[in-house]
Parts: C-alpha cells; structure tokens; sequence
C-alpha cells in the first residue's frame, strides 16, 4: 500500500510539474490523491472455463453536472478501458454496444441483468465528483453474475489530469484481477529534434536533439533537457525520478544525468583525458552506471557509481565495445562488439569473466535484457538494406523476429513487465518512437513531429 | 655623415631613373627634324630641335596591402562553409581508409603545414544503414584513422581533435547511396586559426 501511494505520488507529480527542464520540487506539488480503500474482499472474477473475463468498462459516472466533471468521467472511463486493453489480459464488450443498456447514476442501480445479457463477466462502474477544486473518483468492479464488488478503489486529488486516475487503477486491477504489474504509469523517454533547433557553433545546418519524456501511450510529450546540443539515447533510472544519457555539451560525448524533478544535472565523466563517452544503462539498483569510453585508447564497457567513482573497467578488447545492458540480477551485462569482425551482442560477468558471443548474424546491435520472468535480449538485426528487432532466448539460444521489414527498425527496449517493446521505426516516413506487444502485435505509434529515437521505458 | 650617405645613395638612383625616363618615352621631338623637302624652304632656316622633357620623378604608387590569399584573410566561419580542408569518405561499416580518402588526407596535410596555427577537429561521421549505438563508436574509428593518417605526415596531434557524431548529422538527408556515400566521412572542422 506505501508503495503504490509512493507511485501514485510520483505519477502525480510528473504530471503537475510544468513543461521544460526546470521543474520544482516534489514537496511543491498538489498533494496526491489518497487512496481509501472500502474493506471488500477482493475476488477476481473468471470468464468462461479457459476464456480471459469479459469486462465491460462504460463511462464513468459524473455526479456533479458541471462540464468538467463530465468530461473527466468520459477521460477515465476511455483512457482506462485503454489501459486495460493494453495487457490483453480481458476480452472487452465492445463499447458501441453499451447504448442499449440504461445508464447507471450510481452504483445502487447498475442494470446487471442487461449487462449479463451482453456476456459480460465483469463491469466497472466508477463515480467522479466534484469537491471545491479537487475530484473524488470511486471505481467498483462488479461480477456481473453476482452482482458483488470483486475490488473497489477511491481516490481523491488534482482535476489536473484525469488520466492518471485511470492509469492507477488499471495497474491495480492487473495486481488485483491478474497479478500482474501493468505498465499504465510507466513512461517512455527519448530523443528527438522536434523543436528544430540549430547547434550552437557550427556552420553545418546541424539539428540539435533533446530529450523528452510522455506516458506509455504517448500522452503529455514534453521536453526535459535544454541542451542547445546533442543529447542522444535516454535511459530511466529505475526510481523513475532521473535519466542518464549522452550529452555533447562539453564537445566531446560525456554521460549526463538530468535530475527531472529537481531541475539538476549530474555529470558521470568529467575532467581531463575522459576519451568519449557513451550510452549509459543503469545497473537494476539504481546505484551504478555501465557505458563505453574510450579513455584508455578504445570503447571498452566501463562501470562506475552514478557519481563517477569507482570506475571499473569491464571488457579489453581492440574492438569496439558499446551499448551496455544490465542483466535483471545485475551480475551480467550484455553490449555491443565487433571483436569478431561485425557487430554482435556480447554477455560478460559483471567481473569481467565469463565472455560468451551470443549472436552469429550478420550485424546486431543495442541489446537491452528483459526484465524478469523473461531470460532474453532484445536487439535491432540487419535484414536485407534495414534492421528488424529481434528477441533472443537465452535459455534455448534461439531468437525470433518481431518485425518484418517494415521501415528500418532498432532501439527496442522492454517495459517494466516484460510484456511489451519500445523502439525506432521508419515504417511512417522519419524516425519515430513505436511500442508493440512481446510477439511483435499490437504495433503503436507514439511519437509524429520530427525525428524521434533511441527510447527507453522506464522501471 | 649621416646625412650624406642617402645623398651619395640617392644620385646614382636618380640618374638611372632619369636614363630610364629618358630611354623609354623617347620623344620624336628629340630627334633632328628631316630635311626639307623642297626647294622653297632650303633658305628658311631649319627648325632648332625641341627642348628634352624635364626630368619628373616619378610618381610613387602605394604598395596593394599585404594579402597573402583568400584562405587566411577568411572568419572561421566562412573557410569552414566552404571549407579548403577535404573530408576522406569510407566505405560501409568500414573505417579503413581508401585510396581516395588517403589523396583527400594528403592535400589536407599540406595545407595544414601551410597553415601551421589551424587548429582541426576531425568528426567521424556514418550514414544510416549502421545503427545509431554502433556508429557512435564507427564514427570514432573513422575520426581517428583520419588523424591517425594526418599525424603520420607530419601534423602534430596536439592540433587534432577528433569527435564522433555516428549518424546524427548527415550531411545530406536522403535514403540512395548517393546520399549515404556523403554521409560516411572524417569531416574536418577549423576551430582555431
């Protein structure tokens, strides 16, 4: 319960905080809504002996009549039926039949025969008021047969973005209904030239790239870096709160942490004799960054605290060494090497030992390790005058494709659960940022301005 | 005897110079007039011959201000959009320099050794077809043979500084080879002159 009002405060404030990199502190924001939870045994509800629950999820209730409640209700209504669609985890009673069935005004008259009658397994019913400048949310879901309240939630907080309530309770219904961890909350970051800036001090007609972050479905896209340079390839800390990447601000390539939430910057290499330095991935605790620099003479993986200490030196090889991951244990890290003449991934003990090539194709590069109970690495694979992302099964060593052709695609990275990928396609013309599901369905588009690359997801 | 040194110097240029004037315009005037031609005029007496034109110091024409070429009178900006420096371009996934790429680095050299107080940055760069991680690190390599090369002809390192910008800057945005063999290149960048 702490944590998920941790996260719910969390969510909340990174949707409060205005746009651009400066925002104020977490103690500044609105409070968060405070979950107060009715004492009701949770159940999950079953669907037909084998079939996934059918769930039927109307629009929520506005029990004040002004606009904005009514609006907010429709937001949570849609964006949740959206969220929970998102896992494939329900099948869903198509929402342009629920015209046929009276609507509800509280949850004291809910139609549940007429539900019943479209099959539905289970109905949530939710409830938003007004309440001075803030909303109460109520959310029941019922079995429709029994017409008793499998799991119920309340929330009370910001009008600001209704969204958010609606992403809180779809991952609660996951844990609930599914245990499972939806993603709803987590968030996308990654690069992009979008504002079509010029860098600052060349003659080159050179766009400058930014970093940005949105929710997982695309929404509230905003920039967190002000550069005026190259900063490429962002990476969540897995509290969600920090993102390293690659910045050229000091010319050469250097590792950067934004601090969103407090407007401050942290740099990994600094000094004289640094080399060049790229691609940041954080170790699972949060506490180490893994990266390539070429301060000894050749891209090697180093590793070292997210301050810059205790540099360590991983792999020594006169091939080029890039594009670190870290194994969910954080004992092992994957990367990037052409020791054997192209690229191919690489997984090595986080003590240096233990080198084993994982992949003989003819060029793959970026690798990022699946979050557990997934054992893979996704990685981009040319195919033909492209690339395609592939997943590699560690355990049997073989690999499969998730996309075909379509563009050239590259980046990926997993979702917090594992079940879904984001990455860079050229399906639509420019680089933009897509997610599809695990098995390569469920393509989305999130990002449409300028060109867009190199996400990640955040834990 | 200080002063009668640039005298004694002065006269023997005055007379050249005077020769000179003399010799080149060589007025017709100077010369005896023909005799006449008829008989009428044999009594009248002959024109006397024209004065010679007086000596005249000639003029003194300031020198054209000292412009050694259109290279070093240029801002950095100007000389890198239009930069004298070539940029050596590479083969795919490759970071070995061609033959080509070897002529374009040894005009660059010899203009850097003309050019002694230049400072250079050498930017590896890569087309499209390599991914963006990967040609972070080939675009390095690039950057680096290319100055490798330069250091090797003579050109002191501490003069150049390499980048890598992996695909993030194409020099020209299209999808053909074309485009992509524009894109593969150690591009060189005066910061300092």
């Amino acid at each position: 319960m702490i944590k998920a009002i941790l996260t719910v405060t969390l969510a909340l404030a990174l949707v409060a905080a205005g746009p651009r990199a400066r925002q104020p502190p977490a103690s500044q924001q609105p409070p968060p809504p405070t979950p107060q939870q009715p004492s009701e045994i949770e159940v999950p509800i079953s669907g037909e002996a084998g079939a996934p629950p059918r769930l039927a999820v109307p629009d929520f209730i506005a029990l004040t009549t002004d606009a904005e409640t009514a609006a907010i209700a429709r937001t949570i209504g849609q964006v949740l039926w959206d969220d929970l669609n998102f896992e494939r985890e329900f099948a869903f009673i198509p929402r342009d039949t629920y015209a046929s069935i009276p609507r509800a005004t509280s949850f004291a008259d809910v139609a549940f025969d007429r539900w019943r009658e479209l099959n539905a397994d289970g109905l949530i019913v939710g409830t938003v008021q007004k309440v001075g400048t803030t909303v109460k949310v109520e959310m029941r879901l019922f079995n429709v047969r029994t017409r008793q309240s499998a799991f119920a939630r309340q929330y009370d907080g910001s009008a600001a973005n209704p969204r958010l309530y609606a992403h809180t309770m779809s991952d609660e219904i996951h844990k609930s209904q599914r245990a499972l961890n939806g993603v709803a909350r987590s968030k996308l970051t990654f690069d992009s030239d979008r504002d079509g800036e010029r860098m600052a001090g060349t003659v080159q007609n050179r766009s400058i790239k930014e970093i940005y972050i949105c929710d997982y479905d695309g929404e509230n896209q905003r920039r967190v870096t002000v550069g005026r340079t190259l900063n490429i390839a962002p990476r969540w800390s897995p509290d969600g709160r920090s993102i390293a990447y690659t910045s050229y601000r000091r010319g050469g390539a250097n590792i950067f942490i934004s601090n969103i939430f407090q407007g401050t910057l942290d740099e990994v290499t600094k000094g004289e004799k640094v080399g060049e330095n790229w691609l940041p991935a954080w170790s699972p605790d949060g506490t180490r960054v893994a990266f390539s620099s070429t301060r000894d003479g050749n891209p090697e993986i180093y590793v070292a605290n997210r301050d810059g200490s205790n540099l360590r030196r991983i792999t020594n090889h006169p091939g080029i060494d890039i594009t670190p991951t870290w194994s969910p244990s954080g004992t092992q890290i994957a990367f990037t090497s052409d020791r054997s003449g192209t690229p191919q991934i690489y997984v090595v003990g986080i003590d240096g030992l233990g080198l084993a090539k994982k992949t003989a194709e003819s060029y793959c590069d970026r690798p990022t390790w699946s979050p557990a109970p997934y054992n893979e690495i996704a990685f981009a694979s040319r195919s033909g005058p492209g690339f395609d992302i592939k997943v590699l099964d560690l355990a049997t060593g073989a690999s499969r494709a998730l996309t075909f052709g379509e563009g050239t695609n590259e980046s990926p990275a997993f979702s917090p659960n594992g079940r879904h990928l984001v990455f860079t396609s050229t399906r639509s013309g420019k680089a933009q940022v897509f997610t599809m599901a695990r098995d390569g369905k469920d393509v989305r588009q999130i990002t449409r301005t300028g060109n867009n690359e190199k996400p990640d997801w955040s834990r | 005897m200080r002063s009668v040194r640039p005298a004694l110097i002065l006269i023997p240029v005055l007379l050249v110079l005077t020769a000179a004037a003399c010799g080149k315009k060589k007025p017709p005037v100077a010369r005896p007039a023909p005799p006449p031609p008829s008989v009428a005029t044999t009594t009248a007496p002959s024109r006397p011959p024209a004065p010679p034109e007086p000596v005249a110091e000639p003029t003194i024409v300031p020198p054209e201000p000292v412009r050694d070429d259109a290279i070093s009178a240029a801002s950095l900006d100007d000389l890198n959009k239009n930069s004298p420096l070539k940029p050596a371009y590479f083969d795919l996934d490759s970071s070995d320099l061609t033959a080509s790429a070897q002529r374009a680095l040894d005009e660059n050299a010899a203009l850097l050794k003309r050019y002694a107080s230049w400072s250079i940055t050498v930017e590896g760069h890569c087309d499209e077809r390599g991914t963006a991680e990967y040609n972070l690190a080939l675009g390095e390599r690039r950057a680096i043979a290319a100055r490798a090369y330069l250091v090797s002809l003579g050109i002191p390192a501490d003069r150049l500084r390499t980048v890598s910008y992996g695909k993030e800057f194409p020099f020209d945005p299209g999808h053909d080879e074309g485009a992509f063999a524009k894109n593969r290149r150690a591009h060189f960048v005066i910061t300092a002159k």
